[in-house]
C-alpha cells in the first residue's frame, strides 16, 4: 500500500516531517518500507500550449512547433508522436533543470536545457514526457495536461509535485489500513486529530434499469450490491488529477471506468468490478465453482477452477473469480456503453489462499483476504457512481442489494486488571477509554473491573481481550512500557549423568582435528543414489533447485560435497564432521534420527617437520571413533563387524553395533566412487547415531585388589580370515573371571608364515581380589585358552 | 711427617689431573681405602714414640681430610662439566612447532548457538529440539495459522506432501514441549529451519533459536527486560534496544525488536540501511489460543515467546558480509572461527 502526503492530508490535517511520520507509523506497528518524492527534482518547467505543428524539413520523426508559454510564442522542435496543435504540455524553458534518468554515482543528477539546433532548426526549450520529469519509469509521448491548464503556470505547482509517497509494509492483521481512509483514521488516532471523510452523497437514480443478482453462496458472499449505469462516453480520458493520484500510489491509468474502481479501492479500501452489461446473460449468480469449470481471466490466463472457489457467474457461466480477478470477456472495453457495477463483501475465509493457489495476487485479493469493512459497500458504490457520472457521464439505475447474514458487530470485554497482568503496567479506565475510543471502539458498558467495547466493522483483528490489550500497548507506545526481569522459582534443571552433552562430544572431535561443517539437509538425488541405492529418499514437492531436491538419508552426502568443494580449492588434508538429522521414510512416517558423521582425507598428521607424510588409514579413523565411543564409559559395548556397504570399499567397511543393535558404519569410500567423484586420495567415512554415542555409564566403584597382577603373552598362528574380535571374545571367556586386561600387541602377515595365515600376539593380565595367583593357576588357564582356541579356530601356539 | 706431606701433594696432584669420575674412585681407594697409602701411614703410627703420635695422627688425618675434599670437589667439577656437555648436546630449537594433530573448530553457526544457549541456560532455560520434517498442525495450525491465513504467504514453505512440510520456524518445538509437559516452561529451541527462498540475503535453510517462558506471572515488561538483557550480553555492548508493534499469529501483543546498529553505533550505515537500527528478533506474549490448543489454562498461565535468526546474529557479531558463506563450508572461511 502506497499513500501520499497530499492525499492523506485531504482526510487528516497531519503536518509532520516525513521522518517523524515514518517513525510514528513504524512505532505504531505500521512499517514504512520506502518513501520519497513523487517526481524528480526539476525546475523551469511551465504549462505551455502547442499552437501550431509542422513537419521538420530534414527529419521524419521531428516536428517544429509554435509553443505559447503564457507571454510569448517560441519555436520548439519535438519528436513525440502525440504532439498536436491545441495540446497543453509541460514545457522546459531555456535554463530549466531536468533530472538525469538513473545517473551514475558520481555524475550530476540533473542537466540544464539550452538553446539548440536540431537538424538545422532552432529549438528554444523542450516539451516533456512524464518520464523526462521523473514522474514515471516510462512514457510513450508527451505528458498531456488538461485543456484548461493555464499557460505560464509552473508545472510543479500545477501538478502539485511537491508531494511525498510512503510505501507501507503492512502486517496481515491490518487489512483496515489498506486504504487512504484506513491510514488517515490511524494517523488521526495517533496524533489526536480529527479525520474528515469526503462527503459521499447517494446518487439519485435516473434510470429504473436493474440487473438481477442471486446469492447462492451467501455464507461466502453475505452482501452483494449491483448497479446499472447506461450510456457512458467511451472516449473520455481519466482526468489528470485522478491519473496522478493513482500513479503516485503505484497504479497505472487504464481507462476511466477501471481507474474509478481503482481509485475507490485506494481511497476507501473497497475492491469493485465493472462488467460490460451487454456481455452479461440473464443475471448475476454468486456461487461456488463446479468441478471442471474453466475461466479465462483478464490477463488472458486460463485456469481450471477448483470447487472451493467462489465465482461471480451469469446464466451462461463464470464471469470472474470473486474477490480476485475479473474474466476476459465480461470486462469493460472501449466499446462498452453500459456497465454493471459490482460492490460486494466476501468472507475473508472464502477468498484467502485461493489467489495464491492459482498463482495470482491482486489488489482485490490482497484486501479481501485480510478483510474488507463489511459496512462499506453502500458508500463505495455511491462514491464510484458519483465519480463515474462526473467523468464518463451516463445515467445510473438504482442500487440493488442482496444480503444475508452480514456479520454483526463484535463486542469484546476487557478485564481492567488483565492489562497489568499482561503488560506489567496498570491503566486507568480513563486511559483505556481515551485510547480505544480514538481507535473507533465504542464503550458499551462498564463496571468496576470490566469494560465492554463494540468493535468497528473494519477491525478484523480485534476479537478477544488480548487484542484490546495489544491496541492499548501499541498506542501507548511499546517503548513507554516498563522493563523488568521475570521472577521465577529457582528450580534446578535436570542434568542426567547418563547423557553426554553434545558439547563434550564436539570438544573431543575438535581435539582430534575435525572441523565442524553445516551442510544443506536437501541434497542432489544422484549423489544419494550412489551412496545408498537401496534407500528411497524423501523428496520435496517444490525444491529450490534440482540439486537440492531430496532430503539426505546420510550425512555423507553433505560431507562429500564439502570435501569436493575444498579439494577444488587446493585443500589437501581435510577432516570434517557434521551432526544433524537424516530423514528415513518408513511408509507413512519419516524417522529423523540425529547422526554424527565424519570424513577424513589426506595425511594422518598435518604436514610438518616432525611428522611422517603417511596417509590416514582405516585404523586412524577407527581410533578416532573409538576415542569418541569411550566417552560412554563402555567402549566395549560397541563392536565393529565387517559388512558390505554400497558406498564403501568391500574389504574396508564395518557396521557398528551397540549391544547388538546396528547404530552406524565406518569404512573407506569405494574406489569406484572415489574415481567417479574425481578424488585423488582415499576417503574414510563414519556415521553413527548420536544417541548411541551420547549415552553414558554412571561409574560404579569396585574394591581395589592388594594382590599382584600376573601377565602372560600368547603368540598365535591363525587363519588370516579369523577376525581379531572373535579371538578376543573367545579369549575373554576362556581366560576366566580374573582377567583384567587383554590387548593385541602385534599382528603379522607375511610369506614366512604362509599367505593364508597371520600371527597375532596377545598380552593377558590377571589379578585376583583376595589372593596371589600362582604359576599353577595361570598355567592351567593358559592351557585352557590354547586348547579352546585350537578347537574353535584351529589356532596354533607359535614358539 | 715428610712422608705425609709428600703423599698429600702426590695425591692432590693426581686428583687435579683426573677427568673421569671412575679414576677418582681409584684414587680414593689408593689413598684412603682400607689398604690405602694414608691408611698404611696411620697403621704405622704405633711405631712412633707415644708423645709424637697425636701430632703425627692429626697430620695424617688432616691429609685424609684434604684428599677427601679434593676428591669431592673434583667429582663435582667433573659431574657438572659432564652435565654441561650433555645439555649442550641436547639443546633443541624450541621455536619449531610441536608434534600434534591439527586442531578442528566449530562452525560459526554452532558457536553462535552455543553462546545463545549458554546465556539462557545461565538463568535456567533448558534446551529442547524437534523434528525438521514437521506436520502442518504443529508448524501452522497449533500456532494459530489456519490453512488460509495470509501469514502463510510470509512463509515460503517447502512441502513433502500437502500436510507435511519442512518446518518454517522453530516455533513448533514450543508446541511439542507444551503438549508433553506441564507449566511452568522455560526453554529455548535451536535448530534448522527451511524457507523456499534463495538469493543474496536468503538461503533455503537457516537456523533459528526459539525461546519460551510460561509461568503464572509473566508480563510483556519481562519480555522487554529479558531480550534487552540478552542482546546486550550477546554483543557485550550497552546497545539501545527498541520494541516495535508487529504481528505474528501466535503471539499477542507481538513485537519486532531492533537494536542500535553494531556496525555504526546507530549513526546510519549500509548494514542498517541508514536507519541506525537493526531488526534482530521477533517476539510477543503467547496467544491464548496457542496455550489452549496445547492444553494450558490461559487464564492461569501467561508467557512470552521469541525467535531469532542465528546467521543474522553471527553475521553482526563477527562481521560476516555474505550469508551464503555459512553453507559453502569453505575451510578458509570456517577456520577463521577456530
Amino acid at each position: 500500500m502506497i499513500f501520499t502526503q497530499q492525499w492523506i492530508r485531504e482526510w487528516v490535517d497531519v503536518n509532520l516531517e516525513p521522518s517523524m511520520l515514518i517513525s510514528q507509523l513504524t512505532m505504531a506497528g505500521l512499517e514504512v518500507d520506502a518513501h520519497g518524492p513523487v517526481a524528480a527534482d526539476f525546475s523551469g518547467v511551465i504549462v505551455a500550449e502547442v499552437r501550431n505543428v509542422i513537419q521538420h524539413p530534414d527529419a521524419d520523426k521531428l516536428r517544429v512547433c509554435d509553443v505559447f508559454d503564457g507571454t510569448e510564442v517560441l519555436q520548439v522542435v519535438c519528436g513525440a508522436a502525440n504532439v498536436r496543435a491545441g495540446l497543453k504540455v509541460p514545457y522546459a524553458k531555456i535554463g530549466a533543470q531536468l533530472p538525469v534518468h538513473n545517473p551514475a554515482a558520481d555524475a550530476p543528477a540533473s542537466f540544464s536545457i539550452k538553446k539548440a539546433k536540431l537538424r538545422g532548426i532552432e529549438s528554444f526549450g523542450m516539451l516533456c514526457s512524464a518520464e523526462e520529469l521523473g514522474m514515471s519509469d516510462s512514457s510513450d509521448g508527451l505528458l498531456e495536461l488538461p485543456d484548461d491548464a493555464p499557460p505560464g503556470v509552473c508545472v510543479r505547482e500545477y501538478l502539485k509535485t511537491d508531494d511525498v509517497f510512503y510505501e507501507m509494509d503492512l502486517t496481515p492483521n491490518r487489512g483496515d489500513c489498506l486504504s487512504i481512509r484506513g491510514l488517515a483514521r490511524e494517523i488521526a488516532a495517533l496524533n489526536y486529530l480529527a479525520y474528515h471523510e469526503p462527503a459521499i452523497n447517494a446518487v439519485s437514480p435516473t434510470l429504473t434499469d436493474v440487473f438481477p443478482v442471486t446469492l447462492q453462496a451467501s455464507a461466502q458472499c453475505p452482501r452483494y450490491l449491483g448497479r446499472v449505469i447506461k450510456g457512458i462516453n467511451p472516449d473520455v480520458r481519466t482526468p489528470l488529477w485522478m491519473q496522478e493520484k493513482l500513479r503516485r500510489c503505484g497504479l497505472r491509468s487504464i481507462d476511466p471506468v477501471v481507474d474509478v474502481t481503482n481509485y475507490v479501492l485506494l481511497e476507501l479500501g473497497q475492491p469493485m468490478h465493472a462488467f460490460d452489461l451487454q456481455q452479461l446473460q440473464g443475471g448475476i449468480v454468486v456461487r461456488m465453482a463446479e468441478v471442471g469449470e474453466k475461466i479465462t481471466l483478464l490477463d488472458g490466463k486460463q485456469i481450471d477452477v477448483q470447487a472451493d472457489t467462489l465465482l461471480i457467474a451469469d446464466h451462461r457461466g463464470p464471469l470472474a473469480l470473486a474477490g480476485i480477478m475479473g474474466g476476459e470477456n465480461s470486462g469493460v472495453s472501449n466499446a462498452t456503453r453500459d456497465i454493471f457495477l459490482e460492490c460486494a463483501w466476501f468472507d475473508p475465509l472464502a477468498i484467502a489462499g485461493r489467489a495464491r493457489r492459482y498463482g495470482l495476487h491482486t489488489d482485490a485479493s490482497h484486501r479481501y483476504e485480510r478483510g474488507v469493512d463489511s459496512d462499506l459497500q453502500h458508500d463505495a458504490m455511491e462514491r464510484a457512481t458519483q465519480l463515474l457520472l462526473e467523468i464518463v457521464g451516463g445515467a445510473a439505475g438504482p442500487v440493488i442489494e442482496q444480503a444475508h447474514n452480514v456479520p454483526a458487530k463484535k463486542s469484546v470485554t476487557l478485564e481492567v486488571g488483565n492489562i497489568d497482568r499482561l503488560l506489567g503496567l496498570p491503566m486507568s479506565k480513563d486511559q483505556i477509554l481515551n485510547i480505544l475510543s480514538r481507535l473507533g471502539l465504542i464503550l458499551e458498558s462498564s463496571s468496576e473491573t470490566e469494560m465492554r467495547f463494540s468493535v468497528p466493522s473494519y477491525r478484523f483483528d480485534i476479537s478477544i481481550e488480548a487484542d484490546l490489550i495489544e491496541e492499548l500497548a501499541r498506542v501507548y507506545g511499546y517503548d513507554h512500557l516498563p522493563v523488568t526481569k521475570p521472577l521465577v522459582r529457582m528450580n534446578l534443571s535436570p542434568r542426567p549423568e547418563g547423557t553426554i552433552t553434545p558439547e563434550r562430544l564436539r570438544e573431543r572431535l575438535l581435539t582430534l582435528g575435525y572441523q565442524q561443517v553445516i551442510s544443506y539437509s536437501f541434497v542432489e538425488p544422484s549423489l544419494l543414489m550412489r551412496l545408498q541405492p537401496d534407500i528411497e529418499p524423501v523428496a520435496l514437492q517444490n525444491p529450490i533447485s534440482a540439486d537440492m531436491a531430496v532430503m539426505r538419508t546420510t550425512l555423507w552426502a553433505g560431507l562429500i560435497q564439502t570435501l569436493q568443494h575444498n579439494v577444488n580449492r587446493q585443500q589437501s588434508r581435510i577432516r570434517l564432521f557434521e551432526t544433524g538429522q537424516i530423514f528415513l521414510s518408513t511408509g507413512e512416517q519419516v524417522e529423523q534420527p540425529d547422526m554424527l558423521g565424519g570424513l577424513v582425507y589426506g595425511s594422518r598428521m598435518p604436514a610438518e617437520w616432525s611428522q611422517t607424510k603417511d596417509s590416514a588409514d582405516f585404523f586412524d579413523v577407527k581410533g578416532d571413533l573409538e576415542i569418541l565411543l569411550s566417552l560412554s564409559g563402555e567402549a566395549d559395548s560397541f563392536t565393529f563387524q565387517a559388512q558390505p556397504h554400497p558406498a564403501l570399499h568391500s574389504g574396508q567397511s564395518a557396521r557398528i553395533f551397540k549391544s547388538g543393535r546396528a547404530v552406524g558404519w565406518i569404512g573407506a569410500l569405494s574406489p569406484t566412487l572415489q574415481r567417479i567423484l574425481d578424488l585423488s586420495e582415499k576417503v574414510y567415512l563414519f556415521e553413527i547415531e548420536l544417541t548411541a554415542v551420547l549415552t553414558s555409564r554412571i561409574p560404579a566403584f569396585k574394591p581395589l585388589s592388594k594382590f599382584p597382577e600376573v601377565s602372560r603373552d600368547l603368540a598365535l598362528l591363525l587363519d588370516k580370515n579369523i577376525p581379531a574380535r572373535s579371538i578376543r571374545a573367545e579369549l575373554s571367556e576362556l581366560a576366566g573371571e580374573f582377567l583384567t586386561s587383554l590387548r593385541i600387541f602385534d599382528v603379522y602377515q607375511g610369506d614366512a608364515i604362509g599367505s593364508d595365515k597371520k600371527s597375532m600376539a596377545l598380552g593377558l593380565t590377571w589379578q585376583h581380589p583376595s589372593r596371589t595367583l600362582g604359576d599353577d593357576d595361570i598355567n592351567s588357564i593358559i592351557e585352557r585358552c590354547v586348547k579352546g582356541l585350537e578347537v574353535k579356530f584351529n589356532a596354533k601356539l607359535r614358539n | 711427617m715428610t712422608d705425609t706431606i709428600a703423599l698429600l701433594n702426590l695425591a692432590l696432584a693426581a686428583i687435579e689431573a683426573t677427568d673421569e669420575e671412575r679414576m677418582l674412585d681409584q684414587l680414593r681407594v689408593e689413598y684412603l681405602g682400607k689398604k690405602g697409602q694414608l691408611t698404611e701411614l696411620l697403621k704405622g703410627l704405633g711405631k712412633l714414640p707415644a708423645e709424637q703420635r697425636p701430632a703425627a695422627g692429626e697430620h695424617i688425618n688432616e691429609a685424609k681430610r684434604q684428599i677427601q675434599q679434593a676428591l669431592d670437589s673434583r667429582r663435582d667439577f667433573i659431574v657438572t662439566k659432564a652435565l654441561e656437555q650433555q645439555l649442550a648436546s641436547e639443546t633443541i630449537d624450541v621455536s619449531l612447532p610441536g608434534r600434534r594433530q591439527s586442531a578442528g573448530g566449530l562452525h560459526p553457526v554452532s558457536r553462535t548457538i552455543d553462546r545463545i544457549r549458554q546465556l539462557f541456560e545461565s538463568v535456567g532455560y533448558s534446551v529442547a529440539e524437534g523434528p525438521e520434517i514437521e506436520d502442518d498442525y504443529h508448524n501452522f495450525e497449533a500456532l494459530n495459522i489456519p490453512g488460509h491465513h495470509p501469514a502463510r504467504a510470509m512463509h515460503d514453505t517447502f512441502y513433502i506432501n500437502p500436510t507435511t512440510v519442512l518446518r518454517t520456524h522453530t516455533s513448533p518445538v514450543q508446541v511439542r514441549v507444551m503438549e508433553r509437559g506441564k507449566p511452568p516452561f522455560r526453554m529455548i529451541c535451536p535448530g534448522r529451519v527451511y524457507r523456499c527462498d534463495s538469493d543474496l540475503t536468503h538461503t533455503p535453510m537457516f537456523h533459528q533459536v526459539e525461546g519460551l517462558l510460561i509461568d503464572e506471572h509473566v508480563t510483556f515488561a519481562d519480555l522487554k527486560g529479558t531480550l534487552a538483557d540478552f542482546l546486550q550480553s550477546f554483543f557485550e555492548a550497552d546497545l539501545a534496544v527498541r520494541f516495535r508493534p508487529s504481528y505474528f499469529p501466535f503471539t499477542e501483543p507481538s513485537a519486532e525488536v531492533d537494536m542500535s546498529c553494531v556496525m555504526c553505533s546507530g549513526k546510519g550505515c549500509r548494514v542498517c540501511k541508514q536507519t541506525g537500527w537493526l531488526e534482530v528478533l521477533g517476539c510477543g506474549m503467547v496467544h491464548p489460543s496457542v496455550l489452549e490448543s496445547s492444553g494450558i489454562d490461559s487464564t492461569k498461565y501467561r508467557g512470552f515467546a521469541f525467535g531469532m535468526g542465528v546467521e543474522r546474529l553471527a553475521m553482526l557479531r563477527y562481521g560476516v558480509n555474505d550469508l551464503r558463506l555459512f553453507f559453502e563450508n569453505d575451510l578458509k572461511f570456517l577456520r577463521q572461527f577456530n
